[in-house]
């Protein structure tokens, strides 16, 4: 059984989508239910994964017994192991989470949306676990059209800014399409090891090299590089709650995987990082998209807005540490993949509880937030500390590495840009502290006993939310433990 | 040197940090004012049993999980650390008490959450003190700025709110924008955290690099107030008072000059720093503050915003005597925490007592009070005394350390900095006794009958004066812990 674990992780919810699907006509009271086991079931078989590749090293399975190159295999290795795990608890904790919404706002599709809530699932976890590069664009692609139709479901201007995204999203995924096509033509394989054992003869190779850049340019349109982002705000901040609070947190962060997937395991390290042109670039093109997410937060005055821009700050981060090309480059863009999935969770939990409880999250509206839904800011603020980088949640642990391969590198724009973001993203959030704390000002001298009535989100809302800020903080006190017994066995050697 | 292994560190951080959940359910007043109590009496406890094996040379260390290659959050504590642990802890459970007086009578709202911000204050300061690394260190420095602004903004008013900004701009900013850069590039080039008596950076970097370095962290660690990073602690005075006084004249501002001593000490180390000759460039910059605050406290009105400007003098001191690098110089900067905390919080503590029985908040509206208020003026004048370093009050012991310790090192013009600035702080306090007690009856302004304050407010303010008192004839544990925290530094035996 164990042995077919791989296998499972992503069978287990696409056949539960259909599963689920069908039950919506045959007792919608069954579908919730469902999914939920579902989804717990496929994060057990993670967490199996990821001790079973802690004891006894990276698994590789082959999909129906057929060997590369002719089958796909799917790999479990250091490296995507630990981001199964949290790619599955992130979905488990939003599904919860939005139990409420979900019920309101799509009672009688209750099984349909369900259905590609777990299909996009089967998507992500397809695209972080296989080990084949066309079979990544199939991946792809399920994780993409879902993903439309689960921002598309919102209400005004959701289609409408699901559609932007259909298009850019489809530039970027044929992009990486052709990417894989020159590929093929220059090694004759699509198997991700096939492709890293043959590099070394073809490091000269400009079709190879090509490759690369067409592949990295698709994956930068999808995961929102500056300026490559103009899709996300409307898509992330328009979709229905219980979407923004399982995609934002995920695809981003499962495409900066692919990057980095792609950079050190199928290009490897030598040939990703040969050209320093390119690697300088691509450092400069995250430096701007640090700035200019954080410049375009402040700009914002709704909640769900500032952070989308904050993704796309993070984005950067991620972008630019791995492109430094050094260990701690890579191992804080992996690290962070982690990280800034749990805090973008966190985040979105609690904006979806503040918007359940004020129908709006408008920063005038937030007025006198702490009184009324202690619990919900309580871990709003833990959130907001992670994303500041204060110790010890986990946002400090993985901006620490992104300074220090800054500083390796000797790449002080980057290390000045990280500590800008800090400082902005420190602004932006006691913006919001203010208001919630401070408004309605107090009369007098503050002798006034009539604060804000205590009226909090229901628990449904508040436990996922107050998990997942305290794994924030587990996180970071864990974070030795998961650079060195998972994130430096996967960075190959060759990295300086 | 004994080392032993023991939760205890660890214990006496987590105590108040447990008692806030109880603190928030709590369902009486009573009942959560003493669990604050209960809390505040077994954190001292906590530490106290810990002072006897320090005391006899030892140390005691704790590590949590490594959380960086290399860099574990672990606690040790020593001599140093012990001084300043004692002194916050001890002067919580006054602070408490202090606290229940005050806030009751002025019927303040939110005293829930204030009572468990206080709590978590100390965790963090305490956590600061036996800080075993420097990210340990920083982990607690910046837990303690978050963990003080909604004692800051208690009053949730729009002053409040504006200056809450400006303490956390100031704070927040200088220790991620300075101290965050200049750890990261420290441990770039030494993989390492871990205080050492002689530092740890071996002349890794060069002279001109090591100046940036500690540049960065004099200034980075903005509660210590040196100017130019001084103007949130004046704002911070909106405040209620025992937020001021335990915050602004004990905790946070000695966390601050406590960081700058710790990596001036056992970061950098104090033999490389003389070599280079990098102390005297720290002694400018806080012979510059201790001038020019003492200047401007004599023009303030406000009590507590005098107090303010000097204690940002008095911090300067202990940055003084620290970077004079000489024993004595030394000795007196960490015997200087102790001695003006308690001379400090008894004047914080006086002018809160004042505002709350009276309602007055500016020194030229207190004259003749000293006839309605006489344990609170009398208990001032003595705080004010231990300020001014005159004996028979504690102050007068750290200062004439300081003032030895200037001479020792042969820069006789930071003796004249010590001598004028004492001259400016007898300027800026004595008239406030003199005019609280003696003037005619036509000049004073309390004709009507204004009583002393709760119990609960002037017991506290008399324990404090009378410990200055006290720590003239008998300045122990302080000296001894002091003069041990320099012997291991300059590498002499034991005293």
């Amino acid at each position: 059984m164990t042995h077919h674990f791989p296998a499972l992780l992503i069978i287990v919810p696409l056949l539960s989508a259909l599963i689920v699907s069908a039950m919506g006509w045959i007792n919608r009271r069954w579908c919730f239910p469902l999914a939920v086991a579902a989804l717990s079931g496929a994060l057990a078989i993670s967490v199996g994964l990821l001790t079973q590749v802690m004891a006894t090293g990276p698994i590789a399975y082959k999909m129906a017994g057929w060997s590369p190159p002719i089958g796909i295999t799917y790999v479990i290795d250091y490296l995507n192991a630990p981001i199964l795990v949290v790619i599955l608890a992130v979905a488990l904790l939003n599904l919860i989470a939005a139990k409420t919404w979900i019920e309101k706002d799509f009672s009688e599709k209750i099984g349909a949306y369900l259905a590609l809530y777990l299909l996009f699932l089967s998507g992500m976890v397809g695209i972080v676990s296989t080990g084949d590069a066309f079979n990544l664009y199939v991946l792809l692609e399920i994780g993409s059209l879902t993903g439309y139709a689960l921002i598309g479901l919102g209400k005004e201007r959701a289609p409408l800014s699901s559609l932007n995204y259909l298009f850019m999203g489809t530039i970027g995924a044929s992009f990486y399409l052709l990417g894989i096509g020159y590929i093929y033509i220059a090694t004759g394989t699509l198997n991700m090891a096939d492709i890293a054992s043959m590099i070394p003869q073809l490091a000269e190779s400009s079709t190879l090299f090509l490759a690369l850049i067409i592949c990295m340019a698709g994956l930068f349109v999808k995961m929102a590089l500056f300026p490559m982002h103009g899709w996300l705000p409307n898509a992330y901040s328009n979709a229905p709650s219980a979407s923004a609070g399982l995609i934002a947190p995920l695809t981003t962060k499962v495409m900066i995987y692919a990057m980095v997937r792609l950079g050190l395991t199928v290009f490897t390290p030598q040939f990703t990082f040969s050209r320093g042109m390119l690697s300088e670039a691509i450092v400069w093109v995250a430096v701007a998209a640090i700035i200019a997410g954080s410049l375009l937060a402040l700009m914002q005055r709704r909640l769900s807005r500032m952070l989308t821009y904050i993704i796309v700050a993070e984005v950067g981060y991620m972008v630019g540490g791995f492109w430094l090309g050094n260990e701690a480059g890579v191992t804080g863009a992996t690290l962070h993949i982690i990280n800034d999935a749990a805090m973008t969770l966190t985040l979105f939990l609690a904006v979806s509880a503040i918007t359940w409880k004020l129908g709006s999250d408008k920063f005038e509206d937030l007025q006198g937030l702490f009184g009324k839904m202690p619990f919900t800011m309580m871990g709003f603020v833990i959130a907001a500390l992670a994303v500041i980088g204060i110790p010890p949640t986990c946002g400090f642990f993985s901006k620490w590495y992104l300074i220090t391969a800054g500083i390796n590198a000797g790449q002080w724009a980057f290390v000045g840009a990280l500590l800008f973001s800090s400082l902005t993203n420190a602004v932006l959030f006691f913006r919001i502290f203010e208001i919630a704390f401070f408004e309605p000002f107090a009369t007098g001298h503050g002798h006034h006993d009539h604060g804000p009535t205590f009226s909090e989100a229901p628990l449904t809302m508040v436990v996922p939310l107050i998990v997942a800020a305290i794994s924030l903080i587990a996180l970071g006190l864990y974070s030795g433990d998961i650079v060195t017994k998972l994130i430096q066995l996967a960075i190959p050697a060759g990295i300086a | 040197m004994e080392l032993l292994y023991s939760i205890k560190p660890l214990a006496a951080i987590l105590v108040s940090f447990f008692v806030v959940p109880i603190i928030f359910s709590s369902k009486s007043e009573n009942v959560r004012e003493a669990w604050t109590f209960l809390a505040a009496l077994l954190k001292f406890a906590i530490v106290l049993s810990m002072l006897p094996f320090v005391l006899k040379g030892g140390q005691i260390a704790y590590s949590l999980v490594e959380v960086l290659p290399g860099v574990a959050i672990a606690f040790k504590v020593d001599a140093f650390g012990m001084l300043f642990a004692l002194v916050s802890s001890s002067l919580w459970i006054v602070t408490s008490m202090y606290s229940i007086g005050y806030m009751r009578s002025l019927k303040e709202h939110g005293q829930t959450r204030y009572y468990a911000c206080f709590a978590l204050s100390l965790s963090a300061t305490l956590g600061v003190a036996f800080a075993g690394n420097l990210f340990t260190l920083y982990l607690f420095y910046e837990m303690l700025s978050f963990a003080t602004y909604p004692l800051v903004t208690h009053h949730q008013d729009k002053e409040a709110r504006s200056s809450g900004r400006k303490y956390l701009t100031y704070i927040l900013g200088a220790s991620i924008g300075l101290v965050l850069p200049a750890m990261l590039i420290i441990y770039t080039q030494t993989g390492t955290f871990e205080f050492a008596p002689q530092g740890f950076m071996n002349g890794a970097f060069s002279k001109e690099a090591t100046t940036v370095l500690l540049l960065m962290f004099v200034f980075g660690f903005a509660k210590a107030g040196l100017m130019p990073f001084h103007s949130w602690l004046p704002a911070a005075m909106v405040a209620p008072t025992p937020v001021s006084a335990l915050l602004h004249a004990v905790a946070v501002v000695k966390v601050g000059v406590f960081c700058v001593a710790r990596v001036i000490t056992s970061v950098f180390g104090t033999k490389m720093l003389a070599t280079m000759g990098l102390g005297t460039i720290v002694c400018y910059v806080a012979s510059f503050t201790i001038i020019v605050s003492s200047f401007i406290a004599l023009s303030q009105d406000g009590l507590k915003r005098r107090l303010a400007f000097s204690t940002i003098g008095q911090l300067a001191y202990i940055i003084l005597g620290i970077a004079l690098l000489s024993p004595s110089g030394m000795t007196g900067g960490m015997l200087h925490i102790a001695m003006h905390a308690f001379g400090k919080i008894t004047l914080f503590f006086c002018a809160g007592a004042i505002f709350a029985a009276s309602g007055i908040k500016n020194i030229s509206e207190m004259v003749g009070i000293g006839r309605r208020m006489p344990f609170t003026m009398t208990a001032f004048l003595l705080g004010s005394l231990s300020v001014i370093g005159l004996p028979p009050l504690g102050g007068f012991i750290s200062k004439w350390h300081l003032v030895i310790g200037t001479i020792e090192s042969g820069q006789i013009f930071f003796l004249f900095v010590l001598l004028a600035s004492s001259l400016l702080n007898a300027a800026y306090f004595l008239p406030i006794s003199y005019k609280a007690f003696f003037c005619t009856d036509e000049e004073a302004m309390f004709e009507k009958k204004v009583d002393e304050v709760p119990t609960w407010c002037l017991v506290p303010l008399c324990i404090t004066a009378t410990c200055s008192v006290i720590f003239f004839f008998y300045p122990q544990p302080f000296l001894q812990l002091a003069k041990m925290t320099v012997a291991t530094i300059i590498g002499a035996p034991m005293p």
